[in-house]
């Protein structure tokens, strides 16, 4: 499978990162979705960058950065499984799946396995709720979770 | 010329169809005169991937593939041979046949991506026309077809459109809401996906029509499909001229860009959705002022779904009367509805308002996935009510549902069987809720937390009369106190599911028993 490297933090990098974006209006998401694209999480150390840049104060940067669930403080693990946790989902046997794929990692969704090998979070809905249950998987859609295919998943990353 | 259409939309893609066009490309590849087109999806998810292959006699559908059936398939359509994934022409399949699809025409049948596919069948024209009417006139037509915001809100698409012309700034905007975040909700990413001219052109007129000349799409991050379609679209927009500073070349300009969400359920609020945009922590604002007054970065902002929006080409092309004729009392036109969760024929079903939820579920939808029994009905995502089958003559309508303390929300039908435990589900309503608030009010912010602890109690069987009453007064307190629809309707599903299935909400050892 294919996995995304995320490069070191870079301050140089991040300066280049927020340049780029500055001609938009409302530039602070665009800048964040750079930032975490690069890197795979907001270093804390990007936040004073981004005020300067925007012109706002560091308070603000942090309270936008915290607000938002897609927003990491941390690197992820290697491979990130986001699974579907909403009605549809749930309805569709996704309780039963979370639990499997909970004990099978040894983890609580939303953690990352000790080995850094996986991150297991849960997702309010992909709008894949007729091909349900759903997960993704760094990146790439799955459907029709069954306890067959989420192993398939789960022996893939960790491979 | 043979052509094999695969879907490229995520829902196709989630259940392998790139898998599928990989096997077919390997079958085609030393045979001219195949070409494979990756069209948006049809809506009949239980037959993803569905295949179509082309040939002198129509389309011939097959469905779901696997990509080991390529070579048989190709072979079979080609011999007029019959085939067991074989579903005959696609125009004959009764699911489809027995829609209305005014805002889906296109969906499923064009390249997403082709413009000369688009105005091939039919896009376009309402821009055109509304060119020929000027903006006064085209107010006048989305007032009188009678399109009612499909977000869930339900106010009329008109008269917002209407406010935003008559108020003067230097500049205004028009916003889409993309941030379908409903569970059992995909009309909005469908159309990004497998048609997404559709919603360019209805925010060009959006634009023309109350003198705005810049446009956001706010999609959110959970659908990088639908945000790298999007992109792709706007490109080809600005280099056929439908974008930019002549519009069509028109006297009128207009620019798009598309912006990506960042997991907050709240940004589908309007006002929350603003603030993200302009950069901000999605806090709710009070309202008034309206958007259409003092909207994006203080402007007049006409803030549309993305299937209001998606409906206004077709309302020019076709004029007022014609989409206004669909439908039943005060809801007019059609209604993209999407059957999901445990449900045996789930997809995007467009028809006239006026449908049942029984014919929805039972007649249309086939009934359970699991084969069990259907129990409860979550109809509008998170925030909608649970429906029994005894409320199954609820007749598909803004003001019928409500009568019936539920709403329709954007749409979407969740079925579930007969062992769902709703107390479960009430206790998710809140945590949801408090996962998702943004915390300005507190109604919202500290009510939902004090309901997932109440439902916990309630759960293990503790007080369970004093703890009914507490819940039933946070509810009334966060309906009637929250500053949006986040805390205000996540009593729906808590007081639906106690009112129609209070025998779940007992003692803890039934429930246990459910499990």
């Amino acid at each position: 499978m294919k996995v995304a490297r995320e490069k070191a933090w870079d301050p140089e990098v991040a300066e280049s990162r927020i340049r780029e974006n500055l001609h938009l209006d409302g530039a602070l998401l665009p800048i964040l979705h750079a930032l975490q694209e690069e890197f795979g999480y907001i270093d804390e150390a990007a936040e004073p960058l981004i005020a300067e840049a925007l012109n706002r104060s560091r308070a603000e940067i942090h309270g936008v950065v915290t607000f938002y669930h897609d927003f990491r403080r941390a690197p992820a693990g290697r491979h990130v499984i986001k699974l579907c946790r909403a009605e549809a989902c749930q309805a569709a046997g996704g309780d039963a799946l979370a639990e499997r794929a909970c004990a099978h990692l040894g983890i609580a969704l939303g953690d990352t396995a000790a080995d850094g090998r996986v991150t297991l979070e849960p997702i309010y809905c992909l709008g894949l709720c007729a091909v349900a249950p759903s997960a993704m998987v760094d990146g790439r859609v799955v459907g029709r979770l069954d306890a067959r295919r989420l192993d398939a998943l789960l022996a893939e990353v960790e491979r | 010329m043979i052509r094999i259409y695969i879907p490229r939309d995520s829902g196709a893609v989630a259940v392998d169809a790139d898998e599928v066009a990989a096997a077919f490309a390997a079958v085609v590849a030393d045979r001219p005169g195949i070409e494979i087109v990756r069209n948006g999806s049809r809506g009949l998810y239980w037959l993803e991937p569905l295949v179509e292959i082309e040939t002198a006699v129509g389309r011939l559908a097959f469905g779901p593939v696997t990509p080991g059936d390529a070579d048989s398939i190709l072979a079979a359509a080609l011999a007029g041979a019959p085939h067991p994934l074989a579903l005959g022409p696609v125009g004959d399949i009764l699911w489809l046949k027995r829609q209305a699809r005014l805002t889906f025409a296109r969906c499923g049948v064009t390249d997403p991506l082709s413009i000369e596919d688009y105005r091939r069948h039919g896009g376009l024209a309402g821009l055109e026309r509304a060119l020929s009417l000027g903006p006064e006139a085209i107010v006048e037509e989305v007032v009188q077809s009678g399109l009612r915001g499909r977000g869930g809100a339900g106010f009329p698409t008109g008269i917002k459109w209407r406010t935003v012309a008559q108020t003067v700034a230097p500049q205004k905007y028009i916003v889409c809401n993309a941030d379908e975040g409903d569970s059992g909700t995909f009309a909005d990413r469908m159309i990004m996906e497998g048609d997404p001219f559709v919603l360019i052109e209805g925010m060009v007129i959006a634009g023309i029509a109350v003198g705005a000349t810049k446009g956001y799409v706010y999609i959110r991050s959970e659908y990088p499909h639908a945000i790298a379609a999007m992109n792709a679209a706007v490109s080809v927009a600005r280099r056929e001229r439908l974008l930019g500073p002549r519009v069509a070349g028109s006297s009128h300009a207009f620019e798009l860009e598309i912006r990506a969400g960042a997991g907050a359920y709240v940004c589908g609020e309007e006002t929350s959705l603003l603030e993200s945009l302009e950069g901000n922590r999605g806090l709710v604002r009070a309202k008034p002022p309206l958007p259409a007054h003092v909207g994006l970065f203080g402007r007049p902002t006409v803030i549309n779904n993305v299937l209001s929006l998606a409906s206004a080409p077709i309302v020019l092309a076709q004029g007022a009367a014609h989409y206004r004729d669909f439908g039943m009392g005060r809801s007019r036109g059609t209604m993209p509805i999407q059957l999901a969760g445990n449900i045996r024929h789930g997809g995007l079903f467009e028809t006239a308002f006026g449908v049942t939820l029984g014919e929805l579920v039972d007649d249309i939808g086939g009934g359970t996935a699991s084969g069990r029994p259907v129990r409860a009905v979550q109809v509008g995502g998170p925030l909608g009510a649970y429906f029994p089958r005894a409320l199954f003559d609820t007749p598909f309508d803004y003001e019928a549902f409500a009568a019936r303390d539920g709403l329709i929300g954007h749409g979407g039908v969740v079925v579930f069987d007969d062992t769902v435990d709703m107390a479960k589900q009430a206790r998710f309503a809140m945590e949801f809720c408090a996962i998702e608030s943004c915390g300005k009010c507190t109604p919202c912010r500290i009510g939902s937390t004090r309901g997932v602890e109440t439902m916990d109690r309630i759960i293990r069987g503790e007080d369970r009369g004093g703890n009914l009453a507490v819940l039933e007064d946070l509810c009334h307190t966060m309906k009637f106190g929250s500053l949006c629809a986040l805390g205000g309707f996540t009593p729906y599903p808590v007081m639906s599911a106690l009112t129609h299935f209070p025998e779940d909400f007992g003692a803890s050892p039934r429930l246990e028993a459910a499990e």
